[in-house]
């Protein structure tokens, strides 16, 4: 089941002195089972492209297919639960939108509202507790006890839940500590290998992008103008000068490291295998 | 020359969380100090109690040889400017002009002194062009730049900053981050940088590690950013450059200045040359 945008432009505020054009024809699939990075300058275009894919903003042109429907500008769609159920979206700061009495409370009102037995629905919520890294124990907890990244863990978890088929997250690691963010990119990857879902990422952390992602794209004033796998695009010097994109500090330093005359092959991705190469040119031998 | 001194800081929450437990440390005039530790850490109570936000349990907060204490709050706060982590949270006017005015006006400025103010301090942080605009329309970074104009506009000798650019985006943090240098370099401002960006903590004068409430290593970056293992454990990161040099070790390579990539790509091109 594919997720294509289709020739996709969006309007804010149409028809009023403040209307402006965030989404300018937008073409892109977007590959099923796999994690893809969307990336882009601030006001690109990105949380706009990614509120689509469950229908919260409908096209002002074009058309968005995802799964098994397709979203057409200019028709009113009808029944949007079960989308909403297979798409699940992560806004940036979701630990604002807890509101409950207890964690548990929180996390199940999602399968709730989706008709799940109250049973089913606390057994999943729970499941969903336990996957974001957090025991039993809290399930009665206010959320308002927690830390901040706790409190995002829950967001998240509110999500699983629903058991999604598609998650989008929108900057899920801003403001995190770098161990923080780690454990949660990994939470996106248990995921995608172990749940098979297909994954979206809005993020400005390249390296992130390196080592988290399959796919990527760019989002440039509301038009897509690329899609590639993650180690072809991060080879493409040129490309990323012209995308004005800092690169991955691995891929950074063996850049320079070549530029001055070292000769590295061009498929390097990792701390390990870069330090190996290059002792191999200093030592001369492995 | 010291600025601020701290000595046997504790912060008790609900009389039993020790947030903060037996700190002391000092700050010279004019340095750039960074203090890190993960979320939850201590870090950012330790700004509050320097500017009074939250009351201390016990110890000392000493600046310019004046304690911190009910009678002196005001005249410290005078001293002591800061900027926050989350840049809706701190914009208050209505323009980019109202929001620099803001402090000026709870201090009294006369009215005929406050245009100049506010057009010198816009201009210092590369905002004279935005002086109408809403907050709205504004980018994090600029939002955090108006954030500093403001502070600035209240002449504070320390500029606390508590984790600014961890919300912004790569543009945004090396806006705000280069007009930090530049305030630190052009004022000989005295900074005290929250943070958890390990990248941003290398070019720091002196850096305090934290962990529950306590410094678990000082020291110039240099010293203290080497101690992968122990930073790791404590759920920070290392470096860039510092694994590097870590991985390049381990196949017998040994780099001199392992925090600086360009001097790095320098000695191994040499190392390769003479080999």
């Amino acid at each position: 089941m594919p997720i294509a945008f289709k020739q996709v432009s969006y309007e804010y505020s149409p028809g009023t002195p403040f209307a402006y054009g965030a989404l300018n024809g937008v073409d892109v699939e977007i590959t099923e089972g796999k994690v893809t990075a969307i990336i882009g300058a601030t006001g690109s275009g990105k949380s706009t492209l990614i509120q689509h894919l469950n229908a919260l903003l409908l096209p002002s042109k074009g058309e968005v297919e995802v799964l098994d429907r397709t979203i057409v500008a200019g028709v009113k769609p009808k029944q949007l639960k079960s989308l909403r159920q297979n798409v699940g979206l992560v806004f940036q700061f979701p630990e604002y939108q807890l509101f409950e009495e207890t964690i548990l409370k929180d996390i199940i009102f999602g399968p709730i509202n989706f008709g799940v037995e109250p049973q089913e629905a606390e057994l999943r919520s729970l499941h969903a507790l336990n996957v974001v890294g957090l025991d039993e124990s809290y399930a009665e907890k206010s959320p308002l006890d927690l830390s901040g990244g706790q409190k995002r863990r829950v967001a998240i978890a509110g999500i699983l839940a629903i058991d999604p088929y598609v998650l989008v997250l929108d900057e899920p690691t801003a403001g995190l500590d770098p161990q923080g963010s780690k454990s949660m990119m990994n939470l996106f990857m248990t995921m995608n290998r172990k749940y098979g879902k297909t994954v979206l990422i809005v993020t400005h952390d390249m390296e992130h992008v390196l080592t988290y992602c399959d796919e990527v794209i760019v989002v440039d004033k509301g038009k897509v103008i690329l899609k590639s796998d993650v180690r072809s695009f991060f080879k493409d010097e040129s490309l990323l000068v012209e995308l004005n994109i800092c690169p991955p500090k691995v891929v950074d330093m063996r850049r320079q490291l070549q530029k001055a005359g070292m000769k590295l092959p061009d498929d390097i991705f990792d701390i390990e295998s870069l330090a190996m190469a290059i002792a191999k040119e200093v030592n001369g031998h492995e | 020359m010291k600025h601020l001194e701290i000595k046997n800081l504790r912060f008790t929450y609900d009389q039993q969380t020790d947030v903060v437990k037996n700190v002391s440390f000092l700050v010279k005039k004019g340095s750039y100090t960074s203090i890190i530790g993960h979320n939850g850490s201590g870090k950012s109570t330790i700004a509050k109690l320097i500017i009074g936000l939250l009351e201390k349990s016990d110890g000392e907060i000493i600046i310019d040889g004046i304690p911190l204490n009910e009678d002196t709050v005001n005249q410290i706060r005078g001293k002591v400017g800061i900027v926050f982590q989350n840049p809706d949270n701190q914009f208050i006017g209505s323009t980019v002009r109202d929001d620099i005015a803001f402090g000026l006006e709870n201090h009294q400025v006369p009215q005929k002194d406050m245009d100049d103010i506010i057009t010198h301090f816009a201009k210092e942080v590369g905002m004279s062009e935005y002086l109408e605009n809403e907050p709205t329309r504004l980018s994090g970074g600029q939002k955090q730049r108006v954030a500093i104009a403001g502070v600035l506009a209240m002449k504070p000798d320390i500029l606390i900053l508590d984790e600014a650019t961890s919300m912004l985006d790569p543009k945004g943090k090396e806006e705000v981050n280069s007009l930090v240098d530049e305030i630190h370099r052009e004022h000989n401002m005295t900074i005290i940088s929250i943070t958890h960006d390990i990248e941003e903590v290398v070019k720091s004068d002196y850096v305090f590690v934290m962990n529950e409430g306590e410094f678990v290593m000082q020291g110039e970056p240099k010293d203290v950013l080497l101690h992968a293992k122990t930073l790791i454990d404590i759920d920070l990161d290392v470096p860039f450059t510092v694994k590097m040099a870590l991985a390049l070790k381990k196949h017998g390579v040994i780099i001199d200045e392992p925090m600086n990539m360009k001097r790095m790509v320098e000695q191994l091109c040499q190392l390769r040359l003479s080999k």
